[in-house]
């Protein structure tokens, strides 16, 4: 792996964010990195915009990533990858789950949903969009979104699978490590070639 | 063994290892998972607090004692336990006594930014800033020691970035301290003969203290390769460290009292010297008042919110990094929302349809009841202030305008009580919604006295809250059921007219709370029988949101049936699970 890596880990409130921050944060520090994570709690439990900070390096010392220094944005929803696409540095790389959960101000018709899509080619990032539903069903519970992400991301990191599993392992309550550790290979069987568009 | 530890859970770690045997709070992001986190050691006894000021009260009570005691909460939580704190600065302490406060740059999740450290130099007594987690667990030891051997209680100074974020740490072993109770009123009985003689200890404790922070190793010197300077705590040193590796740091581990001396020595040994601080120009002013002038300071880092490594770099150098993807249109925005189900939301649904009263709101999930589509809040100051605030509004419009009042069950028991009591003395013309969620939604469901559980969840005596509000004198005080939306329409436009303090408790357990079990009956919207006039949107319920006509995720609809009720056209069906 290089030197550091940054990554920001956005969604919506109950997705899921901190388990996926903890379990990476325990992969890089067994691979032996400085690791910190930040998180954000309270009003945005309750439905809001959430983001999580991953940082590890050989020393690190703030928690926070800053504008245009992430290495990758990890999305658990369309609309929030656009929403802290101000923090990706420029040869960095977005991977977002195609799921849609509109807000409020969508739901009562006072602001339309974006087309994510169509504004993420325009920016010329780079990006793996993934079909998160038809994920999701393999796995057979809509709630392991993050780790089917978890196994998409591991493809990206030269970290070996294992640490990854064992990561796994150690942070969910053992009566669903099963089915994570499932999700975890149905992201991992995601073809990059495919999605990369 | 190393591993990653979250700041709150540190500090936890903390008091386990030193020896603490008493813990006590009242939940408040950013502090609530420390006492959580101590709940997990069984040498510990914990409990939630009514509110702040009971909670350092019992602190106080036990390091007296002689057993070492933690009292933890969010910095506006400070302000309802100043009172205890000014005094407990005179008594003194027996075992050691520490404090933690979290402080919110940034207002995550809270109604102002204040800076404790202001508080804290008020009251006389220490500060200890961590900067990460390892720190957390360091400064918790050191701060009892520090407590024992000055006999003050001591502050851990916390931020949200500090609390919430997760660095790696070393556990250590616990180590027991007990001290022994002895009487001594000269100490512990403020009454002012015996207080004028301890405001000279305070005094003599300070100049001690100032001695104390010279020496000791929380404060240091990092040597630097370059000749730019700074004076940091807390998370700013990071921010520091990481925009300028190469700088000289003094990084200061104890905030108060300072360590003049040390500060005026690595001053004068640069042409000028950036102060770096979160929030209020603390460390600035002070400084500045040991008539040091070479220091730079507020005039380019701001007063409000968070900073950042690049923020700093920005404003020292003027650097402004280049943002490659930026996107021009507006990106609607996700603001809160109450969950699928909250009952809250009946409520807040009923009081949007009620004109020409002003709602005083509180502090607490149904906070949220102020944002659309509800906009059903006129006011929201702190905890207990919403039925005070409705108080004073009916009394200075004569009661020519209904006031109504919206307290959660768990901000009822921390500071509306006497609010309600004052009312009713003051023969006042109110009604109080006492939203009864058995449990503290906001902060991750914690439990309170009107719950019936502890903090470890054990039974134990159920605060009665419809007979409480009989008894304090309340006119008119019953149950309601907040999902009968048409019911309490009606029952809340009769109320209006009746004199007196009406109480309303509106009784639903939360619906997220895994101790209560709801029947769920699904539902979903009859394509053939809607007629698409987009009412049970108005709901601003998550699980509902418009394609053609309004649908609803089967995924998150938690089956309350309010939706249901509000559509006149029969259009929303159940379906059994
Ligand atoms: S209130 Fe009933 S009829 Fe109106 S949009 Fe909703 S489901 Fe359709
Ligand atoms: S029943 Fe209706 S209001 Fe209640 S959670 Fe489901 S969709 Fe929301």
């Amino acid at each position: 792996m290089k030197e550091s890596v940054n990554i920001l880990i956005v969604g919506v409130g109950g997705q899921g964010n901190i388990l996926f921050s903890k379990i990476l944060g325990d992969v890089f520090l067994n691979t032996g990195y400085d690791v910190k994570i930040s998180e954000v709690h309270g009003m945005a439990q309750r439905g809001g915009s959430v983001v999580t900070y991953v940082k590890a390096g050989r020393k690190v010392f703030s928690p926070l990533i800053d504008k245009a220094e992430a290495d990758y944005i990890i999305a658990f929803e369309k609309l929030e990858a656009l929403r802290w696409i101000e923090f990706l540095k420029k040869e960095g790389f977005l991977i977002y789950s195609d799921y849609e959960i509109p807000p409020i101000g969508v739901i009562t018709g006072m602001y339309e949903y974006p087309d994510v899509d169509k504004i993420v080619k325009q920016l010329g990032v780079k990006f793996c969009k993934i079909d998160i539903l038809s994920l999701l069903s393999k796995a057979g519970n809509p709630r392991v979104q993050n780790t089917v992400m978890l196994g998409v991301f591991s493809k990206f990191m030269e970290i070996e699978e294992n640490f990854f599993k064992k990561a796994i392992e150690n942070n969910v309550r053992s009566e669903f490590v099963e089915i994570n550790l499932r999700a975890f290979e149905i992201g991992r069987s995601v073809d990059l070639g495919e999605v990369r568009i | 063994m190393r591993r990653l530890m979250l700041g709150n859970q540190a500090v936890a770690r903390g008091c386990f290892e030193a020896g603490v045997k008493v813990a006590t709070a009242y939940p408040g992001t950013p502090s609530t998972e420390i006492t959580e986190y101590i709940s997990n050691y069984n040498e510990i006894y914990c409990e939630w607090a009514p509110n702040e000021k009971v909670a350092l009260e019992v602190a106080i009570g036990a390091s007296i004692y002689g057993k070492r005691a933690i009292c933890s909460m969010k910095h506006v939580g400070l302000n309802v336990a100043a009172d205890p704190l000014f005094t407990v600065s005179y008594t003194g302490v027996n075992a050691g006594l520490l404090i933690a406060v979290a402080d919110d740059p940034g207002m995550h999740s809270s109604q102002n930014e204040q800076d404790t450290r202001n508080i804290a130099k008020a009251a006389k007594v220490p500060v200890l800033e961590p900067a990460d987690s390892q720190e957390c667990i360091d400064f918790v030891k050191k701060g009892f020691e520090i407590s024992e051997k000055y006999d003050t209680p001591v502050i851990l100074r916390l931020t949200t970035r500090v609390s919430h974020s997760q660095s790696v740490v070393k556990e250590g072993i616990r180590e027991e301290v007990d001290y022994e109770y002895k009487k001594d009123i000269q100490k512990y009985v403020m009454m002012p003969a015996m207080a004028r003689k301890r405001h000279e200890v305070v005094e003599k404790r300070l100049n001690d203290l100032r001695e104390f922070a010279e020496g000791t190793d929380l404060n240091r010197i990092e040597e630097g390769k370059t000749n730019l300077a700074f004076i940091a705590a807390g998370i700013a040193y990071q921010y520091v460290k990481e925009a300028y590796p190469d700088a000289w740091v003094l990084k200061l581990g104890m905030v108060w009292p300072l360590p003049k001396k040390l500060i005026m020595d690595f001053c004068s040994r640069f042409e000028k010297v950036y102060i770096v601080e979160e929030l209020d120009p603390f460390l600035e002013e002070n400084i500045k008042a040991m008539g040091i002038a070479n220091i730079v300071g507020k005039e380019v880092f701001k007063l409000t919110g968070e900073y950042s490594p690049s923020f700093i770099k920005s404003a020292v150098e003027k650097i402004y990094t280049e943002i490659p993807y930026s996107i021009a249109q507006q990106i609607p925005p996700r603001l809160p929302v109450l969950c699928p189900g909250c009952p809250h939301r009946g409520i807040f649904y009923t009081l949007s349809k009620i004109k020409d009263i002003i709602i005083t709101g509180d502090i607490g999930c149904y906070t949220l009841g102020a944002l659309s589509p509800f906009n059903a809040m006129d006011t929201c100051v702190c905890m207990g202030a919403s039925v005070g605030m409705a108080h004073g509004i009916s009394k200075a419009s004569n009661n020519g305008k209904k006031a109504v009042a919206v307290i959660g069950d768990s901000t009822f028991v921390h500071s509306g009580i006497t609010g309600i009591i004052d009312a009713v003395y003051n023969k006042s013309d109110i009604i109080v919604l006492i939203l009864g969620n058995s449990t503290t939604g906001m902060t991750g469901h914690q439990d309170h006295p009107a719950t019936g559980y502890t903090i470890r969840g054990e039974e134990t005596y159920k605060l009665d809250l419809l007979n409480l509000c009989k008894t304090i004198g309340c006119s008119v005080v019953e149950e309601i059921n907040p999902y009968n939306i048409n019911e309490n329409l009606n029952k809340i436009n009769e109320l209006l007219k009746v004199p007196g303090v009406k109480v309303l408790i509106a009784k639903a357990p939360c619906r997220l709370h895994k101790r209560y079990k709801y029947t769920t009956l699904k539902r979903y919207v009859d394509k053939t029988k809607c007629k698409n006039c987009k009412l049970c949107l108005s709901l601003g319920c998550p699980a509902l949101s418009l394609k053609d006509i309004p649908v609803i995720d089967q995924n998150l609809c938690l089956g309350c049936g309010m939706c249901e009720s509000v559509c006149r056209f029969g259009a929303i069906n159940s379906v059994k699970e």
